[in-house]
This record gives structure tokens, sequence and C-alpha cells, in this order.
């Protein structure tokens, strides 16, 4: 098991030595005097191609993003539940099947609440 | 050997991870730290041989409480000033000495049972048996925890409702 999570470690080294090697080679051709520096202002934009950005980006976030996270994080705990179950389910056979099915049924509640109010549309 | 190099990688990230976000005065990079702590301690548990745990803590903290946290900041209006420094900061001190006393005393006073070595057999499957299975399981904990969602869903809706 431990192996298996070995190779999980490989791939986060990798991904932080990808991420930490293309913003650190530019550094060093830069230091080592490889790449000539000279700047102008289209070298300073946010995007070289794309939308010109408008205004600061420490805005004020709409709130109904909030509800979404908070959705989230309740499907999230459901995850959690039916990731085991998912694992065992073959032991488990009808039983299991008949315990996660009220389990949903009962969360479904909750989702059908929320589809009827409205709060899952973008006004 | 390399379990003992990865736990110790481990713990400094945490705590360092830790540091900076009571230490940072940008409360959104204090967020992004208080993430990769989360992210250590799931690596922690599964140098202990814990992976279903380590499994959840990725799903429930790193992704969920991490995403509600940032939201939080994002959604706040003055963000970007961060922690103003106020005069609770001694009482804050102490308070914190306090917890601190506490939990070490609890974790040295406690009798912990610790087994001879680490499981490799996965857990996921056995802590599956334990919940759902009909004989011993905790079926009706389970469906209960399932009501208590729905209120937690229903209660997110109507506070985040009202104008």
């Amino acid at each position: 098991m431990l192996g298996n999570f070995g190779y999980i470690g490989i791939f986060l080294l990798a991904a932080i030595g990808f991420a930490a090697s293309t913003i650190l080679i530019p550094v060093t051709l830069r230091f080592l005097g490889v790449v000539p520096r000279k700047p102008n202002p289209t070298k300073y934009t946010t995007y070289e191609c794309g939308m010109e950005t408008v205004g600061k980006s420490w805005v004020r976030f709409n709130f109904r993003y909030y509800f979404f996270a908070l959705l989230f994080v309740v499907f999230d705990i459901q995850v959690v539940f039916l990731y085991p179950w998912a694992v065992h389910f073959n032991q488990l056979r009808l039983f299991g099947l008949v315990e996660m099915l009220a389990f949903v049924l009962i969360l479904l509640v909750g989702f059908v609440y929320a589809w009827r109010k409205g709060v899952l549309q973008w006004k | 050997m390399g379990l003992d190099i990865a736990f110790w990688i481990l713990a400094v990230v945490c705590v360092g991870a830790a540091l900076a976000v009571v230490l940072l005065r940008n409360i959104f990079r204090a967020a992004l730290f208080l993430v990769l702590c989360f992210f250590t301690v799931a690596g922690i548990y599964v140098a202990l041989g814990a992976d279903f745990l380590a499994g959840a803590q990725v799903l429930i903290y790193v992704g969920a409480i991490g995403v509600l946290i940032i939201f939080a900041i994002m959604l706040t209006r003055e963000s970007r000033q961060g922690s103003p420094s106020g005069r609770l900061r001694l009482p804050a001190l102490l308070i914190g000495l306090l917890f601190l006393v506490t939990m070490v005393f609890v974790v040295v006073g406690t009798d912990w049972s610790v087994v001879a070595e680490i499981p490799t057999e996965p857990t996921t499957s056995a802590i599956a048996q334990a919940l759902f299975s009909g004989e011993e399981g905790f079926v009706l904990a389970f469906e209960i925890a399932a009501a208590l969602i729905l209120a937690a869903i229903i209660g997110a809706i109507v506070l985040v409702r009202e104008k």
C-alpha cells in the first residue's frame, strides 16, 4: 500500500519540480546573462495577447459564489461515505446498496429543496 | 528509513506552514498556507499507514474547508489590508499558551495504544466493513449522519437566501 503512495510522492515531486523549474530557468538564464534585457511596455502587460484586465484583482467577489461553496462542502462529505462503500461494495451486496440508497435519498431531499427554491439558478 | 525521512520533511513543512498562517499579514496567503498545512497532515497520515484518513483529509480539509476559507476571504471587502494588530494580542497569547499547555498535558498523559508495526494492508475496506455491515455495523448512525447533512444543507440555504 505504501508503495502506491510512493508513486503519488514521485508525482508530487515531479509537479513541484516542474513548477519550480519553469520559474527558475528564466531567472537563472537572466542571471547568467544568456537572455538579453530589453524591457518595453508590452512585455509588462498581464497578458501579451488576450483581454486587458480591468481594475484591481482584489475585488470583492459576488456573494452567491459562497452558496456553491457551501453546497460543495456538503456533497464532499457525502463522498467521504461513498468512497469506502464503493471500495467494499462486493462484500456488502444488496444490504449495502439499500443502505446507501436510503442515504442518498435523504440527501436528495436537500438537493430538490435547493432546486425548488431556485438557489441553483444564476440570476 | 525512507519513511522517517518523509515524515520529517512533512513535519517540518507542516510546522512551517502553520507558523506562516499565524505570522503572515496577508490573510489570503495565510489561507493558502493553511491548505498546505492540511495537505502535509494528510501526508503524515499516509506515513502512519492510515490511507483512508489521508484520503478523507484531502477531500474534506484540502478540498472543502480550503475552498470555503478562500471563498470567505474573497467575499470580504477589506481583505487586502490583512489582519490589523488589535488590543487583544496579549489575551490571545495567554489563551493560546493555555490551550498549548492543555494539549501537551493531554497528549503526554494519554495512554496511547500503539501498534507494533505500521499496517501494510489498505484500511478502507476494513473501515467500510465496520461502518456498513449489517451485523456489527453502524447503519443507524450512518443514516442519522445523512439526516444531519440534510439539516446542514437546508440550514445553509435558508441562511444564505435571506437578503
